[in-house]
This record gives C-alpha cells, sequence and structure tokens, in this order.
C-alpha cells in the first residue's frame, strides 16, 4: 500500500521534463513534493494516476504496475485514489453536489439515500454544508478548492493527490484548506501526496518533503532535515535565494 | 537562391505531414470511441439529454432556413419555367430539391454551426480546465460520457430534424406557389407527385445521419484535442465547424455517386 516511482522520464517534445525520477512514498504518510514552477511536480503527479505516461521508467501504486494495467483495472485502482485538481476542476454545469456525487455513482452498492448521506459528510469534513445547490461559477476560488477536495475524499480513496492545493489563495483560506489536509490524514488514515511550492503549506502537512530540481528527486526529508540541510540548491528554494541555486546549480 | 525554391515545397510537405497527421490522430480517436461504445452503464443516461440539446433545440433553426429555401425555390422555379414548362413542375421542382438535397445538406451545414461548434467549445473548455482529466480521476471513460451520447444523438436527431426541414420547405413551397404563382393546389400536388419516389425520402435521411456522424465525431475530435487556454478553445470551434461544413459538402458527393 504505497506509491512508487523509479527512474521515471517524461520529455514533451524536445523539453525533458522529468529525467530519472524516483520517489517512494509510505503508507499513511504525507509526502509533500516541493520544486520552482515548471519543474515537473504536476507531471510526476499525473503519472501516477496514468493522466500522463512515463517514456521510460515504472510507476507503482497498491504494489500494481500503473502502466501495465488494463482499462477496468485502471479504473478500478482510480476508484482508490482522489485527486485534487490545481483550479479544482469542477464540473461547471453540475451544481456542488452533483460534481460531489460524480465519483460516488460509478459505486454500485451505493443506493439513492447512502450517496446523498455520503455527498453531505464529505461536504462536511471541508466545511461547506450547505453548499449543495450551487454552481461552481458562484463560488470563491477557496470554495472552489473545498468543493473539489470533497469530491476527491468522497470515495472514501486509500491515497489522495494534492496538484497546489494552495495556490492563489490568500494566508487564511490557505491554513484552512492545510488543517484540512492534515485532518483528512488523520481521520482517513490516506497516503497522500502533496505538490506544492507554498514552503510553510509543507512544513504545516508533510511527514516528509522531496525537492524536484532538473527533473530529479534533489533532496528527501522531513521539515526538520530540510531545513536543517546544507544544499545550497534546497537553501535557495526555501529560502527564496536564487543566487544559492546559482551556486548550486554551478 | 536554391533555399527560396525548395520553400514552397517544403511548405507544402509539412501541411501534407501534418494532414497526414492530423488524419492519423482522427483515426486513433475513432477507434477509441468505438471501443466505449460498450459502457453503455455511462452513456445510456445522458443519450436522451444529447438528443434534445442537438435535436429538439436545432429544429428552430432548421425550419426557419427551410421555410425560406421553399419560398425562394418555388419563385425560382416558375421564373425559370415560365414559357416554357408547364408550371406543375414548380411542385416538381421544390419537392426533388428540397428532398434530395437543400433540406439535408442547408440543414447540416447550419447545424454544423451550431451543434459542432456547440461541441468543441464545450469539450475544449473542459480540456483546458483539467474536467476531462478530473472524469479520469472519478473512473469515468470520457469517451463514453462525453463523445458516445453525443455521436449517437447526432446520427439519432440528425434524421428527424432533416425529415422537418423537407416537409416545412415543401409546406412553403405549396404555400408560395397558391398565394404568389396563380397556381392551384391540384397543379401544385401534382407535379410534387409525379416524380416521387420513397427512395427520395430515404436518401435525404441516409444523409442526414451521416451527416450527423459528421458533425458530432469531429466537433468531438477538435475539442478532445485542444491544448491551451481561450485562444486555443476559440481555434479548436472554428476548425470543427470548417472541417464539418467540408466534410458534409464531400459526403453529399459522396452520397450521389453511390446511391443515385
Amino acid at each position: 500500500m504505497s506509491i512508487e516511482l523509479d527512474g521515471v522520464h517524461k520529455a514533451f517534445g524536445a523539453k525533458r521534463v522529468l529525467d530519472g525520477v524516483s520517489l517512494r512514498v509510505e503508507e499513511g504518510q504525507t509526502q509533500a513534493v516541493i520544486g520552482a514552477s515548471g519543474s515537473g511536480k504536476s507531471v510526476m503527479l499525473k503519472t501516477i494516476v496514468r493522466l500522463l505516461t512515463p517514456d521510460q521508467g515504472t510507476v507503482h501504486v497498491d504494489g500494481q504496475e500503473v502502466a501495465r494495467l488494463g482499462r477496468e483495472e485502471l479504473y478500478a485502482l482510480r476508484r482508490h485514489v482522489g485527486y485534487v485538481f490545481q483550479f479544482a476542476a469542477l464540473f461547471d454545469s453540475m451544481t456542488v453536489f452533483d460534481n460531489v456525487a460524480m465519483g460516488l455513482r460509478r459505486m454500485r452498492d451505493l443506493d439513492a439515500a447512502a450517496l446523498g448521506e455520503r455527498v453531505q459528510t464529505s461536504l462536511a469534513l471541508v466545511e461547506m454544508t450547505g453548499y449543495d445547490d450551487r454552481l461552481p461559477g458562484q463560488l470563491s476560488g477557496g470554495q472552489r478548492k473545498r468543493v473539489g477536495l470533497a469530491r476527491a475524499i468522497a470515495t472514501r480513496p486509500k491515497y489522495l493527490l494534492y496538484d497546489e492545493p494552495t495556490t492563489g489563495l490568500d494566508p487564511v483560506t490557505t491554513a484552512v484548506i492545510d488543517r484540512l489536509i492534515v485532518k483528512l490524514a488523520d481521520e482517513l488514515g490516506v497516503t497522500s501526496v502533496v505538490v506544492t511550492h507554498d514552503m510553510q503549506s509543507a512544513y504545516r502537512i508533510a511527514d516528509k518533503i522531496a525537492m524536484l530540481y532538473e527533473g530529479r528527486i534533489r533532496f528527501v526529508g522531513t521539515p526538520a532535515e530540510i531545513q536543517a540541510t546544507r544544499d545550497p540548491v534546497v537553501r535557495g528554494f526555501i529560502e527564496g535565494r536564487p543566487e544559492l541555486i546559482e551556486e548550486g546549480a554551478a | 537562391m536554391i533555399r527560396a525554391w525548395t520553400a514552397p515545397v517544403a511548405a507544402v510537405g509539412r501541411s501534407v505531414q501534418d494532414f497526414a497527421a492530423g488524419f492519423g490522430r482522427f483515426g486513433t480517436f475513432s477507434v477509441g470511441v468505438v471501443r466505449s461504445v460498450g459502457d453503455v452503464a455511462t452513456w445510456g443516461g445522458l443519450l436522451i439529454q444529447q438528443m434534445a440539446r442537438l435535436g429538439v433545440d436545432s429544429l428552430p433553426i432548421a425550419l426557419f432556413i427551410a421555410a425560406f429555401t421553399g419560398i425562394v425555390l418555388a419563385l425560382q422555379a416558375s421564373y425559370t419555367f415560365t414559357g416554357a414548362v408547364p408550371l406543375y413542375f414548380v411542385g416538381v421542382l421544390v419537392g426533388k430539391t428540397m428532398i434530395l438535397e437543400l433540406g439535408p445538406v442547408l440543414t447540416g451545414l447550419a447545424l454544423a454551426g451550431r451543434v459542432g461548434a456547440n461541441i468543441a467549445a464545450e469539450i475544449g473548455t473542459m480540456r483546458v480546465t483539467e474536467q476531462i482529466d478530473a472524469l479520469e480521476t472519478l473512473a469515468y471513460d470520457p469517451f463514453a460520457y462525453l463523445v458516445v451520447p453525443r455521436v449517437l444523438a447526432g446520427v439519432l436527431m440528425f434524421p428527424i430534424v432533416v425529415a422537418f426541414a423537407d416537409a416545412l420547405g415543401v409546406v412553403a413551397g405549396w404555400i408560395t406557389a397558391i398565394n404568389l404563382l396563380d397556381m392551384s393546389t391540384q397543379e401544385f400536388v401534382r407535379g410534387l407527385r409525379i416524380f416521387f419516389d420513397t427512395f427520395d425520402v430515404q436518401f435525404s435521411l441516409i444523409k442526414a445521419a451521416s451527416f450527423g456522424l459528421a458533425v458530432t465525431s469531429i466537433g468531438s475530435f477538435f475539442g478532445f484535442a485542444t491544448m491551451g487556454g481561450a485562444a486555443a478553445v476559440g481555434r479548436a470551434t472554428t476548425q470543427a465547424v470548417v472541417v464539418s461544413a467540408m466534410m458534409i459538402l464531400v459526403l453529399d458527393a459522396f452520397w450521389a455517386v453511390t446511391l443515385l
């Protein structure tokens, strides 16, 4: 019950985005992945559920090699993985209720009453009770992210993948989302991968932090370890000092 | 100097290469769609909704076009035949032209704009806002959820819309004939029946079904292929309408060659 990437390469045309990424996320752990914008964090996250296929290397989830799964097996795996998108990716023609219910409608063992109850429980977990009938266009950015989170957790997944969950939010909403991520990890016991470039968020939510740099994992450690590291590239990123990154790259 | 001569050749070569690559991508897309037809649990509940959106909601524009086409056909036929051909041939021309050609083709072209653009813009927007990725992560096959119900609705509803358009075009021609051309109903109906063949209606509906297939699948393809932002959605929409319109004319010629 873990996520394991081994030597993952991915290029778009001539641009190499991932150049041999290897990372193991243990069961029940919250793993933050940090890195500059455009460093390939979201690409890496998408390879975990095969929204993108690696050019080389392997991705294992729950002991299964994702690239080798047939269509039905892949969909069966995806039912155990919740994905929170950077801009929520809510279905804009559907109400909040229907957005959260989408994944649940694939579960044949849930009747209408149980489905409704599960939607309400999920909305309550993200503190969005009472918004069922709203359309995504009537919500603020933070509210949309919370509904996206409710949609991802509604099926009670074993894994949660977060793509920049706090980008573009004010500090208070960011703290609310961070608390939710920690609460969900504690209450639901999920294994999480959180892609972010917000260091304060990473320190608050992560058991471990990995840094992606030039297509590879440059560092993996606990929040305390990353704050104590002497690697100039990592220090330069977490302290916002580009001169250190240039020094490390040289 | 040599480069000046080879540049146009290279440009043509690139265009051919792009066309072949696009054709290949459409082939791969079509295979994916056909494979998803078996996922009835996903598309079954969406079919009626799409039939209403693509078919019923398209009736006003199709009927508007058909009514005015019928009027113009009757008047032009009368103008052409006066003094040379018996006037009841107005009924022949209105019936044959409306059912065999103008009903399906003008309706198809109008729906290429309305339906094709709508599908490309909607799916393209879903692509660039990661809603299609979200569908995938929720274990939905996006082809089964988005494309199959639209394509089936197009194939089923275009013939119905065209049947109404054909009928209204003929009725509009008849009303014009009896009111503006000094013809009687008996004369118009005589002309209408004299060369009428039920195959004409079948031909019209077969063409309409093929136009429905082309417009919905091309709109879906360009929507799925959208990459980027709002400008890319705009490009995809334009491409969908232009390619659908061209495809309608190609199919029109194809059916004329193979069935007439």
